[in-house]
This record gives structure tokens, sequence and C-alpha cells, in this order.
């Protein structure tokens, strides 16, 4: 009645974009122009003339693919890749595996003290990488630990957990623990939305508790397990926290342990924004095309997946 | 309130199928699963209980105690911490509140505006800016901080409490779950009707729309606040001054110069404690009217 009906049409219309004004602008700010600044500069390079001394000495020159070039032949960088991989080889299936493991005990019958233990679990999530790091990291340190103490008193050998193989486990861990919880909540949240009918008739035919989760729970849970792993990987990939973290209680992680690492080394350290950007330009796309690559795969494999269960 | 009344009530229904008829024998406590949850509690607890008691313990004690057994130092260590620098650390606690509090708030408001428009509207460009959003998601951070540290020293922003707030207020996980709950909270015809009585989409917004989005609001503010708290990397590259420092930045150059100096193992494991503290607190508190199932998009109709 008060505005007239075009007037009204035209607000309806524009609405939305008003709506989405804010983050429209933040997006172009701090996404878009900053991934468009990285790409820039890994195409260049400083071009120092002479001695490189004065002012007009070091000009910014167009490098074509040499950064790219370079961050292939890089064996550092390459390394850091393969560490990485290792650690989310441990890290993603143990992790998953007590997140599934924890939420279908959660959602199990006659199961006491679930609350408490649900956000007991869960607790690490809301504990900052760095401090989780920072606390294992004492645990991991002979002179403090209680595990070292008591390998002692029982005369056991002590490995050193910083170093070699062993660190792998330790960094894993510190992974496994702050993580466990919040997919546990996202596996037991969509496991609760699975109808109580359909345990009935498993039931009635005599199906033990073992076989109800095998065979109906977890399937029918496959949607957020594709998700909570999706995420874990990519988690794991950028992985730079902990080992930064751990890095000054041991000498076995150095400052190029993870492929994000270099990129921060690279940057900081050695002052080549080129190269760190090509890498990190790099690493993006990779990341790009796994993420791409196992969306289509999984969507392929279960058109439903994405509408099913409570998480996407 | 009544919103949220409706959300804290229904995981209890879900919880106990076929309670009533459950038959008399098979009445004891299922034990795999409660031991299994106790050991993943047990192990979870464990360095939050250690550090817990390796905060009361003195210096000397650190080393020659049972790691289990409490000490004496606890009050000595706070004034210790209280000591370094002029009490820095709890300028370090000043700081990452308000980033994170700050931070959260605007971050749950740009998330609010853009999941009601991505919910409630249909219009041209509307998946395609739902998507481009979403691929934040995948961005390294520290490919998008390096970039964004160089842009903003050419604006002269860099190491100022702008540099480590801006950066971190789009939150594509946060515009996700916004437009999960709006399409889930806000029915089309109460938009409808709000058009008709002649509110403006502004008025519908703020006084139909956001009351009912609040269950899911107050999970993106939860979200964003643990998230930006517990940032290292966006602080790491963007700060130099350590009077602006957040707590895990503040944390990590104490163990830096600590790492060498087990004199100052005391104070960067009290200062850990200090700074797990009030995230526990909050998310006790949160429990009891807020349930973390929303964390994962989960929305009940």
């Amino acid at each position: 009645m008060s505005s007239p009906t075009s007037r009204r049409g035209y607000g309806v219309k524009a609405a939305p974009y008003t709506f989405l004004l804010p983050a429209t602008i933040l997006f172009a700010l701090f996404f878009a122009l900053p991934i468009g600044y990285a790409v820039w500069l890994s195409f260049r390079k400083v071009h120092v003339s002479g001695l490189g001394l004065g002012s007009g000495a070091r000009q910014e020159v167009w490098a074509g693919f040499e950064n790219y070039r370079a961050a292939f032949q890089d064996s550092e960088l390459l390394h850091g890749a393969l560490r990485v991989l290792g650690y989310g080889c441990i890290v993603v299936p143990v992790m998953l595996g007590l997140a599934l493991l924890f939420a279908l005990m959660l959602d199990s019958e006659k199961v006491r003290l679930a609350p408490f233990t649900r956000l007991a679990i869960f607790l690490p999530y809301a504990i900052p990488g760095v401090v989780a790091a920072l606390l294992w990291g004492f645990l991991y340190l002979p002179d403090v630990s209680p595990f070292y103490f008591v390998l002692d008193r029982l005369g056991l050998p002590q490995p050193d957990l910083l170093d070699g193989g062993p660190l792998y486990l330790a960094l894993s861990n510190i992974a496994v623990w702050g993580g466990t919880g919040f997919n546990m909540i996202v596996i037991y949240t969509s496991l609760r939305s699975i109808p109580a009918e359909v345990y009935e008739a498993a039931r009635l035919d005599g199906a033990t508790p073992l076989q109800i989760a095998l065979r109906i729970k977890i399937p029918m849970v496959a949607p957020s397990l594709v998700l909570t792993f999706f995420f874990s990987i990519i988690a794991t990939l950028q992985v730079f926290n902990e080992p930064t973290t751990l890095k000054p209680l041991t000498n076995s992680v150095n400052t190029t342990w993870s492929p994000l690492m270099k990129v921060y080394q690279d940057a900081f350290g050695r002052n080549d924004m080129y190269s760190a950007a090509a890498e990190a330009t790099l690493i993006a796309v990779v990341t790009l095309l796994l993420s791409f690559g196992f969306l289509r795969a999984s969507n392929r494999r279960d058109k439903r997946a994405v509408s099913q269960g409570g998480a996407r | 309130m009544s919103a949220l009344a409706v959300h804290e009530a229904a995981p209890a229904a879900g919880t106990a199928p076929g309670t009533a008829r459950r038959p008399p024998l098979r009445r004891r406590i299922a034990l795999v699963p409660t031991v299994t949850l106790l050991l993943g509690a047990v192990y979870t607890l464990l360095p939050v209980a250690w550090v817990v008691i390796a905060s009361t313990k003195s210096g000397h004690e650190l080393f020659s105690t049972f790691t289990f057994l409490p000490g004496t130092g606890f009050t000595d260590n706070i004034k210790d911490l209280d000591a370094y620098r002029g009490g820095v650390y709890w300028t370090w606690m000043g700081n990452s509140a308000l980033y994170a509090g700050l931070g959260a708030v605007l971050s749950t408001a740009v998330s609010a505006f853009s999941g009601y428009a991505l919910a409630t509207y249909r219009f041209r460009g509307r998946e395609t800016m739902f998507n481009v959003l979403l691929a934040g998601v995948l961005m390294p951070p520290v490919i998008l901080a390096i970039p964004q540290y160089l842009l903003l020293a050419k604006a002269d922003l860099t190491d100022s409490y702008l540099s480590v707030l801006l950066p971190q207020i789009l939150s594509p996980y946060g515009v996700y779950l916004a437009r999960i709950y709006a399409s889930a909270a806000v029915p089309a015809d109460v938009v409808e009707a709000g058009r008709m009585d002649g509110a403006s989409e502004w008025r519908i917004f703020t006084r139909i729309a956001l009351p009912m989005m609040i269950p899911g609001m107050v999970t993106v503010f939860l979200f964003q606040f643990v998230a930006i708290w517990n940032n290292f990397l966006l602080p790491y590259i963007m700060l130099s001054d350590d009077e602006k420092f957040p707590l895990t930045l503040g944390l990590y150059t104490l163990l830096e110069q600590g790492a060498n100096t087990p004199a100052l193992y005391t104070l960067v494991i009290t200062g850990a404690f200090l700074a797990v503290l009030p995230l526990i607190a909050l998310f006790l508190v949160i429990q009891r009217f807020w349930s973390l199932d929303l964390l994962s998009g989960a929305v009940k109709s």
C-alpha cells in the first residue's frame, strides 16, 4: 500500500546484491586481489645490474615460467611434499577411523557418560594448534614427560620422539588429537539423522550391533565420511603451525619441513617473493585439482551424496 | 529464545531410540562403547591435565618430581608471567579477545547478510557467487597471507590491528553455514507476507528473518571466534610489534626464546594453561544452550 509495486519490485531485485555487497568487497580485496597479485608475482623476477647498488640497479622484470621451472626442480620442495604425504597417510586414516569409531560408539544404545566423553573428545577443537603442539612438544621431551618417566621405571628403551621416523608419529599425533573431535561430531550428526525404523527391521532380523554398524550405519553416513576425508586432506596439505611450533624443540624439523613452510621461508627468510609466489601458486593449483578431481569422483559414485545426511 | 529451545530439544529426541521397550535382561551398560569413549576422553584430556598440573610446578619441581604430582609454584608462576616484559602476556590475551571478539561479530554479520541473500532471493549469478565464495575455503592460508601482506604493506597497514582483523572477516565457511540455516529457518512465505505488508527488504531481514536465524548465527560466531583465536599464521606474517601479538603468536615467541633456557619453560607452560582456559570456559558455558551438532551444518526442520 505504502510503496508502489514498481518501486517494491526494484527494491526486491536490488536487495540481494546489497546484502552481498560487504562479502563481495571483502572477497575482492582479501581473496581475489591477493591471489591475482601472487600469480602476477610468480611470473616476475628481480634483475640486478652491475653490483646491485644504487636505485636503478634492482629492477623487476618479466620472468616467464622461470620461477615455476625452478620450483619443479627444487628438491627441497619435493621432499617437503613427500614428508607431508607420509604425514597425511598417517593422520587422515587414523583421525577419521577414530572419529568414525567414537561416533558409532556414541550412537550405540545403553552407552554411559556419552555427553561427558563427547565434550571431552571435542575439547581439543577449542585449543589453538600452536598450544596443542606446545603441550605435546613438552610431553615428548624426556625431561618433563610422564611417558619417559614410566618407560624409565619399567626399564624399557626410550625412543627419541622428536627425530627420524618417530617424528612423523609425534606430529601426526598432534593433528589426530586436535581433529578427531570435530570429525566425530560431523559423523555423529549424520548418524543421528538416520530414522530409527531403519534399525528396527534389521534388529527384528536378528542383526547384531556390529552388523548394524557395518552394514547400515557406515554406508548411510558415507557422504559425511567423504566430506570429512576431503577436508582432512586439504588441512593436511596445508600443515604449518604444528611443525613450526615444534621447531624450537628439535633440530629435526627444519624451516622447510612442509611445502608451506618452504613458501614462508622463501618469502620472508630469503626475501624472494617471486619464487615463493610461484611455489604458492603451484600448491594452490595442486590443491584445486585434487579437490575437483575428488569431488567429481565422489559425485559420480553417488549422485545423492550431496543432499544426504546432516552435513555436506 | 524460543528458536533456541527448539534446537536444544531436537537432539535429545534422537539419542535413545526405543528406550521404553528395552528388555529388562539387557539393561546393563554397553561396556565396549562406554570404555572406548572413556579411553578417547583420557587421550584428549591427558595433555590438558598435564598442563594444569605442570603449571603448578616451580622450575625445579618440573624436572625433578613425577609429572602428575602437583607442585607448589602456581602463584609464583603467575607472578613470573605477570612480570615478564612488563605484563605483555595480558596484552596478548587482550589482543586475542579483541581480534576474536570483534572479528567474529563482523564476520557473523557479513555471513548473515550473505547467507540470507543467497538463501531467500533468486537472482542472476546466485550460484556463481556462492561457488566462488566457497572456493575460498580451498585456498591454503599461506598462499593468501603472503600476497595479503605485500598488498597491505603497500597501503602501509602491516603490523597494525587492522592487518590481522580485516582479512579474517569474510569466512567462506560462515557464509556456507548461514546459507543453510537461513534456507531452513526462514520460510519463503513469511518473507512474502512481510512484503505484502509493505515492509522494506531491510526491515524484513532485521525484524523477521534475523531472529529466526539466531541459533545458526551463534554457531557462526563461535566458529569464527575459535578460528580467529586459534589463528597463528596470519599474525605471524603480519605483525612484528609484540604489543599487538595475539596469544598464539606470543606463546610461540616465548617458546622460541625458552627452548634453550629451561628456566623459561615454566613461563611457557603457565602461559599455555591460561591460554586454554578462556576457550574451555566458553565451551562449557555455551554447551548449556547450544548444540555442538550445529557446527557441522545439521539443521532440524
